[in-house]
């Protein structure tokens, strides 16, 4: 009955999904040296006790505006700290505020977007109106409402950052799943016995992830400088602690006097925020078999 | 002869090389004939109509010869000229070929003002004469619909309205009817064998359904992987089909007049052009196989009046170039 | 014949058309109304029509995935439409359906070994030993290798996917498979191909096919009996011989003679109906096809929808000309 029983002796390929999908990241140059970077970061953030010259919050007015030199590789701030060290105490901060956030966000928007995709009806009004409510109020005041709500402090303030988040998520999540929904294969599914939540977690959302990817990891980066603003606003960070966004935000008078207080903190972000994009990238094509066999 | 099309190649840069999606295609159209081109998905006919009117990507070599002159060695300009005017083409889609923010009205008069230099009152009576002459109801009201409002035969009329409206001599239809029903591609097949009668056009229909070609076509070719594998008059191929690609698709086909217990199978699959078996093209999947088959790719040969690509017929091999 | 596998009663289907600002419909699109038809055990049931005429949403009310709005749907006796989920969902075992678009039917991102194996596992058919071993014997059925299972679907080409479809469908032992235009996507060569395996499944399963299709040559080949639909209808049913041989419903002729004719040399007298296909929203309360019908009476109009009626054993129509 089969005319492609010839190739039967073609040898089998038993490679298990997780090895094909970090074989495809190796290949892609461009998501290694993200991934370099960011286990580099996740361990200045780790050991960053040992590895700061400087006690971060020792000022010293004497000091103050120092160039990038030997003994203060990144310069000093208008107070006299060290940028270094700062840089260094604040890479957990920002590092834990960017994935904490975005990861709340995008697991709390994900399933309120694939309940109101999935099922429709009044479910999907309800939750997408509430949505757009908040989408309405811009993000920052959005934020500081919810501070007011919850207190002051780092911790809260990444809630708080990734409350306001959602519901981006949530819509990109929605959207895609209205057209994927209404799929043949999704209707295959049901057809051979799948429930819903399968279907959902099995066969819809793996398709909607290269979207979501790619829009989390730009989102670090805006919970990282929010994180700054709610900082400045005397909401999140507390000063003296560094943090990345904070320092950004507390240099700005000194763009032109003093360019170094401001460059390195926003190389930090940068540095960070395309490192997890390149991640994301390759992630997205790795994750999927269309692009991974290329 | 009206178009004569000698050694036709187009080629498309690929990854992993250069692909021949058309190899070495010849044929002619007279005015007033119906010139059938059938095959697979791949077997490049699509690309062959794209390439005559100068609108592949790929790099095309060979002659296109319209009244005598070679289309290749046309400008941009001149061929737009051509294009809708000399030379019309009808797509396989009409919800996609019509623009959906412009009103019938609009996008038929552009292409009638463009082409004959006609004032705006004259090419509107010229637009709404054509939807008549396609047979679209009541034509004065339709031509203000935009194309949302009309139904997919519906569409398609306005399209070959369109493709009509400058009397082409030339009119390929790619796939004319095969997003149509049944009874709609009846009324669209019989539509394009009058206005040919009527307008003394000549017609390359390119189709993959062979009940199709056997209601209107007057002559076939039928491509393979690129290549003309056979070339007949209608009544010849079907009541004598001589390539076994032929012979094999004439009889997989479910009849409707007899019962058949079983389908015959052609065995596998279309190869893939980037990957095709040394050799004839067809040989992976031929129940004729010979040796030879598999070393050579034998010429396009006429035999009794028709030509044959095939060794069963003659022993005569392609020189490779 | 043989026993009654599935009776469908009175079925109908509405979607709302358009609706007005608190969500109630405001126009109707029928897409199945009011329609009854019998599946025997082993046999294989043709539906033809033009797009939109209701095909694909029978198969889709048969396999569960629409709810009807009016209608009973009976399987070996048991009433379909009354079942809880959970009941359905172990129903649904028994019904399967093979898709169109063998493209869009298949998990892009599972592999086709997953896809097979899906159905086995969540219907707990055998234990996880086995599983891979009754995957291969299914893609062996269907004419694929073992080592197929590995691969994902965009390495393969439009007919080994629809295989995949397939064998996805017998993975859990269906007794009714709902067919739904699985070759009109494919070429002319790799049909055949399909076509075959088909009627071949169908002998060593000993399944029953509801056969959906626009072509008729393809229904034709494949079925015993032949529906045809219009606007949601049912207006003639016959076993495939006589339908195709004598067709009574001035539609019927219409499509039989649209077919385009594989023999050049035979002209055939064509009846070209005029008009297209009329919107299934809002449809008259007088026969369906009236608008387009050649053989139309003064009266058609002004009478009920015709029902349909048993004019010869084994052959129904639903028109006022046999009345």
């Amino acid at each position: 009955m089969s005319e492609q029983n010839g190739q039967e002796q073609v040898l089998e390929k038993p490679e298990s999904q997780l090895k094909e999908i970090w074989y495809s990241l190796c290949r892609n140059k461009g998501a290694l040296i993200a991934l370099g970077i960011i286990v580099f970061l996740i361990f200045v953030a780790i050991f960053r006790d040992f590895l700061m010259p400087y006690d971060p919050n020792y000022s010293d007015m004497g000091k103050a505006f120092q160039r990038p030199n030997s003994e203060h590789w990144f310069g000093t701030d208008q107070l006299g700290r060290d940028i270094f060290s700062r840089i260094i105490y604040g890479t957990r901060i920002s590092l834990s505020v960017g994935l904490i956030a975005v990861t709340f966000a995008l697991t709390v928007g994900t399933v309120l977007g694939s309940i109101a995709g999935y099922f429709g009806g009044k479910v999907d009004t309800v939750i997408m109106r509430c949505m757009d409510m908040m989408l309405a109020v811009p993000s920052i005041l959005l934020a500081i409402t919810f501070m007011a709500a919850l207190g002051k402090g780092i911790d809260k303030a990444i809630i708080a950052i990734g409350l306001v988040s959602i519901p981006e998520y949530a819509r990109i999540v929605r959207g895609s799943i209205l057209s994927i929904k209404e799929s043949d294969y999704v209707q295959a599914a049901k057809v051979i016995g799948n429930n819903d939540m399968t279907i959902i977690f099995k066969h819809i959302l793996p398709n909607v992830l290269s979207s979501l990817i790619v829009r989390a990891t730009l989102g670090i980066s805006t919970a990282v400088l929010d994180t700054a603003a709610l900082g400045f606003l005397g909401l999140g960070v507390q000063p003296p602690i560094a943090e990345w966004g904070d320092m950004l935000g507390r240099a700005r008078g000194f763009i032109f006097s003093a360019p170094y207080t401001l460059i390195f903190p926003g190389m930090a972000i940068s540095l960070t925020v395309l490192a997890f994009n390149m991640l994301g990238d390759g992630l997205r094509d790795a994750l999927d078999p269309k692009s991974r066999n290329k | 002869m009206m178009l004569e099309v000698k050694n036709l190649t187009t080629e498309f840069k690929q990854k992993k090389g250069t692909v021949r999606a058309v190899n070495n295609v010849s044929f002619s159209v007279a005015p007033g004939e119906i010139l059938a081109i059938v095959g697979e998905s791949g077997s490049g006919k699509s690309v062959t109509s794209l390439s005559i009117m100068g609108l592949t990507p790929g790099k095309v070599s060979g002659e296109i010869l319209f009244h005598g002159e070679d289309l290749r060695k046309k400008s941009v300009k001149e061929m737009q000229d051509i294009r809708g005017d000399k030379i019309s083409m009808i797509f396989q889609e009409p919800m996609t070929s019509l623009n959906p923010v412009h009103r019938i009205k609009d996008q038929l008069c552009e292409t009638i003002i463009r082409h004959m230099d006609l004032s705006k009152e004259d090419a509107l009576k010229r637009a709404i004469e054509m939807l008549t002459l396609v047979g679209i109801p009541s034509p004065e009201k339709r031509i203000n619909d935009y194309p949302h409002q009309m139904s997919g035969g519906m569409r398609q009329r306005v399209m070959i309205a369109m493709a009509l409206s400058c009397h082409p001599e030339l009119l390929i239809a790619d796939e004319p009817t095969t997003a149509l029903d049944v009874t709609i591609q009846a009324q669209i097949m019989e539509l394009i064998y009058q206005l040919r009668e009527k307008l003394n056009m000549g017609v390359i229909l390119i189709t993959h359904d062979l009940g199709v070609v056997a209601e209107s076509a007057d002559r076939v070719i039928v491509m393979y992987c690129g290549r003309v594998l056979e070339e007949a008059s209608v009544v010849d191929l079907f009541a004598n089909p001589k390539h076994p690609y032929t012979k094999g698709l004439l009889a997989s086909i479910p009849r409707i007049d007899d019962q058949q217990e079983r389908l015959y199978m052609i065995r596998g699959m279309v190869p893939n052009l980037a990957d095709m078996p040394a050799g004839c093209s067809f040989s992976d999947r031929c129940d004729f196989c010979m040796d030879k088959c598999r070393q050579k790719m034998p010429k396009l040969k006429e035999v009794d009046g028709r030509a044959v690509r095939c060794f069963l017929y003659h022993d005569e091999e392609e020189e490779t170039e | 014949m043989a026993e009654v596998l599935v009776e469908v009663k009175n079925l109908s289907k509405h979607f709302a058309a358009e609706t007005d600002f608190l969500g109630r419909p405001t126009s109707v699109l029928k897409a199945v109304d009011n329609l009854s038809l019998t599946i025997y055990k082993q046999e294989a049931l043709g539906l033809v029509g033009e797009s939109g005429c209701g095909k694909t949403t029978v198969g889709k009310l048969i396999t569960n995935l629409y709810q009807p709005t009016n209608g009973t749907i009976l399987f070996e006796g048991k009433d379909l439409t009354k079942l809880s989920a959970k009941e359905r969902r172990s129903y649904a075992r028994d019904i399967q359906l093979i898709f169109q678009d063998p493209y869009a039917s298949l998990n892009p991102r599972m592999t086709v070994g997953d896809i097979i194996a899906e159905p086995i596992k969540i219907n707990k058919l055998l234990p996880a030993n086995k599983v891979e071993e009754r995957v291969n014997y299914l893609l062996n059925c269907v004419g694929l290798a073992n080592h197929h299972r590995n691969r994902y679907p965009h390495e393969f080409s439009g007919g080994q996917r629809q295989r995949v479809g397939i064998a996805r469908a017998l993975a859990v032992e269906p007794k009714l498979i709902v067919c739904d235009e699985p070759v009109s996507a494919l070429d002319v060569s790799i049909q055949a191909q399909v076509l075959n395996l088909l009627d071949d499944l169908k002998d060593e399963f000993g399944l029953t096919y509801l056969f959906i299709a626009h072509g008729l040559n393809v229904v034709k080949h494949i079925s015993d009996r032949v529906g045809v639909m219009y606007l949601g209808q049912l207006v003639e049913l016959a076993d495939k011989e006589e339908l195709y041989q004598n067709p009574m419903h001035p539609y019927t002729k219409a499509l039989l003679s649209a077919i385009p004719n594989i023999d050049p040399t035979v002209k055939k007298q064509r009846i070209i109906l005029s008009g297209d296909v009329p919107s299934p929203i809002d449809p008259p309360d007088y026969c369906h096809f009236c608008g387009r019908c050649y053989q139309k009476k003064d009266n058609c109009d002004a009478l009920a929808s015709p029902q349909l009626k048993e004019v010869k054993p084994g052959h129904f129509v639903a028109c006022h000309l046999y009345e």
